[in-house]
């Protein structure tokens, strides 16, 4: 039961083969043990999870089971749930139990799924390491010493460990594709505008999309299945007919055009990751995809775009904290700006605040076309780069980090450092095209390596096809940590 | 660029949060060397381009003007810091 995976549990609740309580006391048992040395989770709530999984065996006993009726999952704790606390790993909201549920987490209802707990992640979302939630680093299972990725770290780190079958996750300027790159899972970052935003705690609106994180990309695109679709309470979700995203999985990829950026195999790109993409382009090859070199000339220029454009967003989203409607407040002020100040400086961790002075300063009086206007110019010159290159392929390979994981406490000091890591990462958010991360392989020291796959807007499907395909032929998607 | 203790000040006003004199080094070092790092923008020529503001070119929606939301003031000030009589309360602002 351990190492299933979401598409055999459902087929074994069909069968009556387990129950729901049974899955969930399984996966709850395992979390009890196991959590304690990763710390994926935010909450747990055994009595509350049991409830869902005995009402999803009524459902199923009354001939009304849906797919995945039944099925345990892991919500990140950014989508609000209601009567759950949504802390979004942040001391400003530790008390806060949503009064409602985002639409991912009532669409996850809808199908039945039955919800184990809520995954620890970086405050906020702003982070590619998870060392900076308010409730401590996630360890990554494969070896405890190293960083799981940001910010879905829990997510991540609780798929790679077996601890739930699939988790939902968010991803603005990586942290779908990173995290389950350094876990050895699968994670796909839908195209801006696929998965509503409403009731996920926003950081940067115009570059925020959820995504699930599971074991497979057959997974991947069940829960895609459920987690999309328009909703008119996002005011950038888009009006589009609900598309099934396993329709194209078994196609051959014969024919298939990949492109590789030159830019993403240069200088900084660790060996042993260049050697896991090289071979996990040979595999793709052998099974009849033709390989295309093409250019992404202003890669580079996506860390100093994003960590404007991102900044500016998050300060403007962050600014709803002020101690006066929900979360955190200061226990002693003088007036109100100091309430605002105190509440903002004790409920905030120090990465939020900086990007939050970041954003402050680039929109303020005088910086805004120097800073922001120049960010979102170059932010079209990358968009212009995805186009051109999409004319000569279908899908886009490259390594989705310069490295394999690595340790924690390594860059937490530099943040700049820190950010030089999400280099093939950021553009893809830019642009609001879709990406994944497929587990390819290990580094000298046993850490995954994920292959990135970035497609052209509304490519899901075909990224899914490809992932897929290459799963079928190889086997680090099976491979778990020995914990 | 190089921001001064005054200009971290400023902004840390700007963006309402705290920032103790003990603080403003470290921090103004930090945003220093972010800043470092987001003028490389400069270098690149964007004359005549047209700045991206969002991912798709998409109209914002209008909706019928009609109520969609039943009033929840019970449930949403639940977790509010402070209320009386279904107000949130702040600190005197008007003498």
């Amino acid at each position: 039961m351990t190492n299933a995976t979401l598409k055999q549990l459902s087929q074994q609740l069909a069968a009556g083969e387990v129950s729901s309580v049974e899955l969930a006391t399984h996966y709850l048992d395992r979390i009890e043990a196991l959590n304690p040395q990763l710390n994926a989770f935010i909450t747990v709530d055994r009595v509350r999870t049991l409830a869902d999984a005995a009402a999803a065996d009524a459902a199923r006993a009354a001939g009304q089971a849906g797919l995945l009726t039944g099925v345990p999952m892991v919500h990140k704790d950014i989508f609000c749930q209601q009567g759950w606390k949504t802390s979004c790993g942040s001391k400003m909201l530790d008390n806060f139990i949503s009064p409602y549920s985002a639409h991912v987490v009532e669409q996850c209802n809808a199908a039945g799924l039955v919800t184990l707990g809520r995954a620890n992640m970086d405050e906020f979302a702003m982070g590619s390491s998870n060392e900076n939630s308010f409730y401590g680093a996630v360890k990554n299972p494969w070896d405890l010493n190293a960083i799981p990725g940001g910010s879905s770290g829990g997510s991540a780190a609780a798929v790679a460990a077996r601890l739930t079958p699939v988790a939902t996750a968010t991803d603005t300027g990586g942290s779908i594709r990173q995290p389950a790159s350094h876990c050895g899972v699968t994670g796909i970052k839908p195209t801006y505008g696929v998965v509503s935003r409403y009731g996920m705690v926003a950081y940067a609106s115009s570059l925020d999309q959820g995504g699930p994180i599971a074991q497979t990309a057959e997974d991947c695109a069940l829960m895609l299945n459920v987690m999309a679709g328009f909703d008119e309470r996002d005011s950038t979700s888009l009006e589009r007919a609900r598309e099934d995203y396993t329709r194209e999985l078994n196609q051959p990829l014969a024919g298939l055009r990949v492109g590789l950026p030159r830019e993403y195999f240069a200088d900084g790109l660790d060996a042993d990751v260049a050697k896991v993409i090289e071979d996990a382009v040979a595999e793709l090859k052998k099974q009849g995809a033709q390989v295309v070199d093409i250019s992404l000339p202003n890669t580079e220029l996506s860390i100093p775009a994003y960590y404007v454009i991102a900044p500016a967003e998050a300060s403007t989203n962050l600014s709803r904290f002020d101690g006066v409607r929900y979360g955190h407040r200061a226990a002693d002020y003088k007036d109100l700006v100091d309430m605002y100040e105190k509440t903002r400086a004790e409920g905030f961790g120090a990465e939020v605040k900086r990007r939050i002075l970041v954003g402050s300063y680039v929109l303020s009086h005088g910086y805004y076309d120097a800073y922001y206007l120049k960010a979102q110019k170059i932010r079209r010159l990358i968009a212009n780069d995805f186009k051109a290159a999409f004319e000569q392929c279908d899908v886009i390979l490259g390594p989705v980090a310069p490295t394999a994981a690595f340790n924690i406490g390594e860059k937490s000091g530099d943040p700049v450092q820190m950010y030089l890591s999400d280099i093939y990462t950021l553009s893809v958010n830019l642009a609001g095209l879709p990406g994944m991360s497929v587990p390819a392989g290990f580094d000298r020291r046993g850490r995954p390596v994920g292959l990135q796959i970035i497609g052209n807007y509304f490519g899901e499907a075909k990224m899914l096809n490809v992932a897929h395909q290459f799963q079928l032929a190889t086997d680090w998607h099976t491979r778990a940590p020995a914990l | 660029m190089s921001l001064t203790h005054q200009d971290v000040a400023r902004i840390a006003k700007l963006a309402r949060i705290n920032v103790s004199d003990e603080e403003i080094a470290a921090v103004g070092n930090q945003l220093n060397n972010i800043f470092g790092l987001i003028e490389k923008m400069q270098a690149v020529n964007t004359d005549g381009i047209e700045p991206m503001a969002h991912p798709q070119d998409v109209s914002l929606r209008l909706r019928e003007d009609i109520v969609t939301q039943t009033n929840q003031r019970e449930a949403f000030q639940a977790v509010a810091p402070q209320v009386e009589k279904g107000l949130f309360l702040v600190p005197k602002v008007i003498e």
